[in-house]
């Protein structure tokens, strides 16, 4: 077992992750609004605890996948703001070159082995990637993220069921949101406890809610390095809640007003502030926010002078040969 | 040179490769100690382990998902699906994300893997194990698809595959597997990806064809040779990327074309491969060209030998083209 990092440093590096998910995701949807980002935004706001807390108790050498609500796990994976910024503006200075956009960020200098449009497709990818890391005799673990929409699909079972019998070194992580695009749990699954879906595949599992940044990170490494001792998958149910509609095109009528102002009264990064303003922390967390004020602006700006690509970008995209015939 | 039948060749491939490359890994429904259900995969398991040749449960989705994913860490996974009209519950792996995955990283990172699978009718196994589904893959984007007539081919080829920086479907005849034997070059001999061959040259008529129809359709260019009609046969082996150029040089020559595949016709492969012919050699023609093909229907249990081009539907063809 590692010893954790409980100092206000730490607080400080991760509350500085969740406020630049936070505000760059704000700014991304002003943008949006503006139409100079087309097709689907889904915005992260409300769960940038799990990205920030699992990337904390994961090592940068590990592979973590995720679904089309990618932007959170990206910037706390490392990506920079400016190259997240410009792959959601489709201009050739982004992450995937502007071929991808908001739903299929891409980092392999992080780690971050994409964001996915198709729901559950990258379960088995996951598991594909612990398999090499197993097969290589390498310690990597593998995390994959998705929502609780996601468990119904074919993918899921299939991903779990290969991951449990091959023994692999993988950790499944249902974001559970409580709503599958704008359908309750309680009207997509038989049973409320989503982790009961690892019981049939013999697999270990546990259940908590993203309270704070740090008891993510406690959970999770705790299950990390269980996962990386014994090659043994597990499946996590983390319970959240997101702020925002599914997508930039979702008003929420699906939920009351009194719902979602509970919910963002337990907002985790508010807490994360308060808890270090109460450890007299206030300096470093103004100066932490102008910084993150600075690099958001940064990276809008550096997305709006940046160029679009050109059609001839697309030959070598698709085979190694040309792509035109 | 030794003599194989295409399971020999292609076991031989997968043998050779396996020894170079420690990243080779083979996985699959059966494909262990059983050696897989046509036997193609016979002894790798005793020669490289269960870690190397993988047998699975019955999750075509979860195998190619899987196999993408250790192509990401730099393994190059050769999956098998049992019949290539197993296929299907992958088929959103293959489409959506194995496909796609060179241009969503901006070019930089493919995800390279091998899928093998038996492909075509011929053992009466009725509309389950029968299909030949190959343009339902030409037609996404990022797939290179390959499908030997015979043993040398089926061994280059898929050496070739599995050395191919894109994803590659290798579909194998399995009419053939054990009928079409001759000799197989030993060692390390590729066959390139892209390059048809012409197997009978002729210059009244061009007749393309691949895989176990490839037979037929030179069964059908002798017999019109007794009628007087000389006809250019080509084996495409390479489905995708097209070596169109292969096939316009000669539609120049010949100015006729008849394309035959046991598909259904209806925007099977042949449609393309016509409209690239009038597009490219327009002026050369001298008869509209020609698919024989499978029916639009699911394939037959009964009736195989009619639903199937076989040489007494190809020879009617060739006569009614040359004699336009």
């Amino acid at each position: 077992m590692t010893t954790l990092d409980t100092s206000d440093e730490l607080h400080l590096k991760l509350y500085r992750q969740m406020f630049l998910i936070r505000r760059f995701e704000e700014e991304a949807a002003r943008a949006y609004a503006q139409g100079k980002i087309g097709g689907f935004l889904h915005l992260y706001i409300g769960q940038e605890a799990i990205a920030v807390g699992a990337h904390a108790a994961m090592r940068q050498d590990d592979y973590m996948l995720t679904t089309y609500r990618d932007h959170g796990l990206a910037l706390a994976r490392g990506m920079a703001p400016r190259a997240a910024m410009a792959e959601l503006f489709g201009k050739v200075t982004g992450c995937s070159k502007g071929l991808g956009g908001s739903m299929h960020f891409f980092d392999r200098e992080h780690n971050m082995l994409g964001g996915y449009g198709i729901v559950g497709g990258h379960i088995p990818i996951g598991v594909g990637t612990a398999f090499a890391s197993k097969y290589r005799g390498e310690d990597r673990v593998s995390m994959v993220f998705f929502g609780e929409g996601a468990v119904s699909i074919g993918d899921f079972h299939e991903g779990m069921s290969l991951a449990s019998l091959w023994r692999l070194p993988v950790v499944f992580v249902c974001e559970n949101n409580e709503y599958a695009m704008g359908t309750p749990i309680s009207r997509t699954l038989s049973v409320a406890d989503v982790s009961q879906k690892a019981l049939g595949y013999g697999m270990a599992r546990e259940r908590f809610a993203a309270e704070s940044v740090i008891h993510v990170r406690d959970r999770l490494r705790a299950i990390v390095d269980r996962v990386r001792e014994t090659s043994e998958p597990t499946l996590v149910e983390i319970q959240t809640y997101r702020f925002r509609g599914h997508s930039m095109s979702d008003p929420g009528k699906y939920r009351t007003k009194e719902e979602l102002e509970e919910r963002k009264r337990k907002d985790v990064v508010l807490r994360a502030r308060v808890e270090l303003e109460e450890k007299g922390q206030s300096e470093a967390l103004e100066r932490i926010e102008k910084e993150v004020e600075d690099e958001v602006t940064d990276a809008i700006r550096f997305a709006e002078e940046s160029p679009e690509p050109g059609p001839e970008i697309l030959a070598p995209t698709t085979y190694t040969g040309a792509f035109a015939r | 040179m030794p003599q194989m039948n295409m399971v020999q060749a292609i076991n031989d491939a997968l043998r050779f490769e396996m020894r170079r490359d420690p990243r080779v890994v083979v996985l699959g429904e059966d494909v262990g100690k059983v050696g897989g259900v046509f036997r193609v995969t016979q002894g790798l398991f005793d020669e490289f382990g269960d870690d190397r040749v993988i047998d699975t449960p019955l999750s075509e989705g979860g195998i190619i998902g899987t196999a993408i994913g250790m192509a990401l860490y730099g393994l190059v996974p050769v999956p098998e699906i049992q019949f290539s009209d197993f296929i299907f519950p992958a088929y959103d792996q293959i489409v959506s994300e194995l496909a796609k995955f060179r241009y969503r990283s901006g070019g930089e990172y493919p995800a390279k893997i091998v899928i093998r699978t038996p492909v075509g009718g011929g053992i009466r196994g009725g509309h389950y194990h029968s299909q030949s589904p190959e343009s339902q893959f030409i037609h996404v984007a990022g797939l290179k698809v390959v499908c030997p007539s015979n043993p040398a081919d089926a061994k280059g080829l898929l050496l070739a595959s599995i050395r191919d920086p894109d994803p590659v479907l290798f579909f194998e005849p399995k009419r053939i597997y054990r009928a079409a034997k001759g000799e197989v070059p030993e060692g390390d001999v590729t066959v390139p990806i892209g390059k048809a061959r012409v197997v009978r040259s002729g210059k009244h008529l061009t007749l393309v064809a691949w895989g176990a129809m490839l037979y037929e359709a030179l069964d059908a260019a002798n017999q019109a040779a007794s009628q007087g009609i000389e006809t250019e046969v080509i084996d495409l082996r390479t489905l995708w990327p097209l070596d169109i150029d292969t096939i316009v040089e000669s539609v120049k020559k010949t100015g006729r074309v008849v394309v035959v595949h046991e598909a259904p016709k209806s925007c099977g492969f042949g449609a393309e491969i016509v409209a690239l012919v009038n597009e490219k050699a327009f002026l050369h023609l001298e008869a509209p060209p020609l698919r024989i093909t499978g029916f639009d229907t699911p394939f037959p249990y009964t009736l195989e030998n009619e639903y199937l081009p076989l040489s007494h539907r190809i020879l009617p063809g060739i006569v009614q083209t040359a004699r336009y």
